[in-house]
């Protein structure tokens, strides 16, 4: 009970932050955005014919929820790592608080920020032609799916950001699962990539996450890679969350003698 | 009177830098202690094992009655920590900062004690401006305003004075003696004996991750000579003269253009001796006063020593 109401203190505090940098969320919400433009506008007529019978906004919509989130949770890493810089974590370290909160109020901040970020970029979508067969259970699958990813990569974020030795490089990790949403069938299809990719492509987690999403978005089903979705980001989770715990229960933070 | 802090051979090393080498004391309950030593004599890392930051590599260490590395978290309802530099949250406001810390020490009313608090510490014209805007001082205050919700009963203040200006740091000093008089513990580090000599009533010398010294700064006084008497002559060559009436008997420990310092052991019979050589070489001094002993003559000469030692 006091781990979850401390929990909620520390989510209050972090929510705050985000709310008060708006540099932050211009970011996380425009970047996503603006990319969803370009490919829609400028290489969504080259590229449409390649996704048959998907409009091609419908097609993208959730690889561009995917980077919302992960533009998101590199801010979580880069939070945190301020409060360990600037020695307010070593206030809480010495007070009766339970120490899983410190962590997990920034997990839930970061959530709801990104369920936040989604929401927004999901009506520009909307705006420029997004439609989406899904019914409501669907959609609650599809925002379950969200939040799952969320978690998992938060948690990595704060592994990074308890790991990283400055505040600049806490949040570059996620430059890389950036990266990995563009080698992914996100925007164009793996069947148009070369073999090698294409392998790679196919087989890394982000693949069955993005899939399930559009099928649960286009075409109202689960699709065949549910499982394996839900298995790659629960298991990062699980993954992350332990290996983010070991790292604050090794970690020295204190730098002065 | 019970301990409130009790720490025996306690020793900590980062890698090979041993910081800690056995460092003993106990602190009664409703005192100041203070901490005396220069930059990286251990100070900090004496507050970091007290307070539950980091673990000790040997020794016992109880604070409010609770082994620190045992039960840290017993530890943490009674104790509060202000640090070196202010741990204050620079985003948000001086009267959300007062809450947050209020909810997270589960106070019945932390929106009632963040008022109290920022009236106490003159805060209040400033409660709802971000701390990023505040002068150092103000976050000081702030910061120690922070530490007293929950109203722990032993609080650390590390360095809590460096960077003040003299008036803040008055502020500070009152609130110190405000809070003593209130039963609080008190456990500060300094680097300044002028304010160890201020406010503490036990005063523990640290100097290479040992205590070479402690208690009352008058009982650190009593280690340097106080039987240092100063001389004015009339001219130089009464100086001189005087010079080689003492010098056999007694060490001249400084001299300038027309004074001289003459070490006693600091009994009358010693002291009257020395005027009753000049009087019967016919010197008459022009004026003269007994030297107090500083902090600053005991701090010097333990270092010294230690230093020669190694």
């Amino acid at each position: 009970m006091r781990a979850l109401k401390d929990t909620w203190t520390m989510a209050k505090r972090s929510l705050r932050h985000i709310v008060r940098s708006p540099d932050t969320l211009i970011t996380v919400v425009l970047m996503p955005i603006a990319l969803l433009l370009m490919f829609v506008y400028i290489l969504g007529g080259a590229l449409s014919h390649q996704t048959g019978s998907i409009k091609y906004v419908d097609f993208i919509t959730p690889g561009i929820i995917v980077m919302t989130v992960i533009s998101g949770i590199a801010y979580a890493a880069f939070r945190l790592n301020t409060d360990i810089q600037k020695g307010i974590i070593n206030r809480f370290r010495t007070m009766p608080v339970a120490p899983s909160s410190i962590l997990s109020g920034q997990a839930l901040s970061s959530t709801l920020s990104n369920l936040f970020s989604s929401v927004l970029v999901l009506a520009v979508a909307f705006a420029i032609g997004f439609r989406s067969s899904a019914g409501l259970v669907e959609w609650l699958l599809f925002a379950a799916l969200v939040t799952l990813l969320t978690l998992a990569t938060t948690w990595m974020a704060i592994f990074f950001g308890l790991w990283a030795k400055s505040a600049e490089g806490a949040g570059s990790f996620s430059y890389i699962l950036l990266l990995l949403i563009f080698i992914s069938p996100s925007f164009v299809p793996t069947s148009s990539m070369t073999p090698v990719l294409r392998g790679f492509a196919e087989n890394q987690p982000f693949t069955p996450i993005i899939e399930t999403m559009r099928s649960l978005l286009t075409t109202g089903t689960t699709g065949n890679k549910a499982w394996l979705a839900l298995v790659w980001s629960a298991g990062i989770l699980v993954v992350m969350y332990a290996l983010a715990i070991w790292q604050y229960k090794r970690k020295t933070f204190v730098t002065t003698i | 009177m019970e301990a409130a802090i009790a720490v025996s051979d306690l020793k900590k090393a980062y890698k090979r830098n041993v910081v800690l080498k056995g460092v003993d004391f106990t602190i009664e309950s409703g005192t100041i202690f203070a901490l005396l030593g220069s930059n990286g004599a251990g100070k900090t890392t004496i507050i970091n094992i007290l307070t539950t930051l980091i673990k000790a590599d040997a020794g016992n260490a109880t604070v409010g009655g609770f082994d620190v590395a045992k039960s840290p978290n017993k530890v943490r309802q009674h104790i509060s920590l202000t640090g070196q530099f202010a741990a204050v949250d620079d985003i948000l406001t001086a009267r959300e900062n007062l809450e947050l810390i209020g909810d997270l020490r589960h106070v019945s009313n932390s929106v009632q004690t963040a008022v109290d608090l920022l009236k106490k510490f003159n805060l209040t014209d400033a409660a709802d401006r971000r701390v990023a805007t505040f002068s150092g001082g103000m976050r000081r205050r702030l910061d120690i305003a922070m530490s007293l919700i929950g109203n722990p009963s032993i609080i650390f203040l590390d360095e809590p004075t460096n960077g003040l200006d003299p008036e803040a740091r008055n502020d500070m000093w009152q609130t110190v003696r405000t809070l003593a008089k209130n039963g609080t513990t008190v456990f500060l580090t300094t680097q300044y004996l002028e304010e160890a000599d201020e406010l503490a009533d036990t005063i523990a010398v640290l100097h290479h991750g040992t205590i070479i010294a402690k208690g009352t700064a008058n009982e650190l006084k009593s280690l340097v000579p106080g039987g240092l008497v100063k001389f004015t002559f009339h001219d130089e060559e009464q100086l001189i003269a005087a010079i080689g009436v003492l010098k056999n008997e007694f060490e001249i420990t400084e001299r300038d253009h027309l004074t001289l310092t003459v070490a006693t052991c600091g009994s009358t019979t010693q002291i009257a001796k020395v005027f009753i050589r000049l009087r019967d070489a016919k010197l008459e001094p022009t004026d003269f006063s007994q030297q107090i002993p500083t902090l600053d003559d005991v701090f010097f000469k333990l270092t010294s020593n230690k230093t020669e030692e190694n």
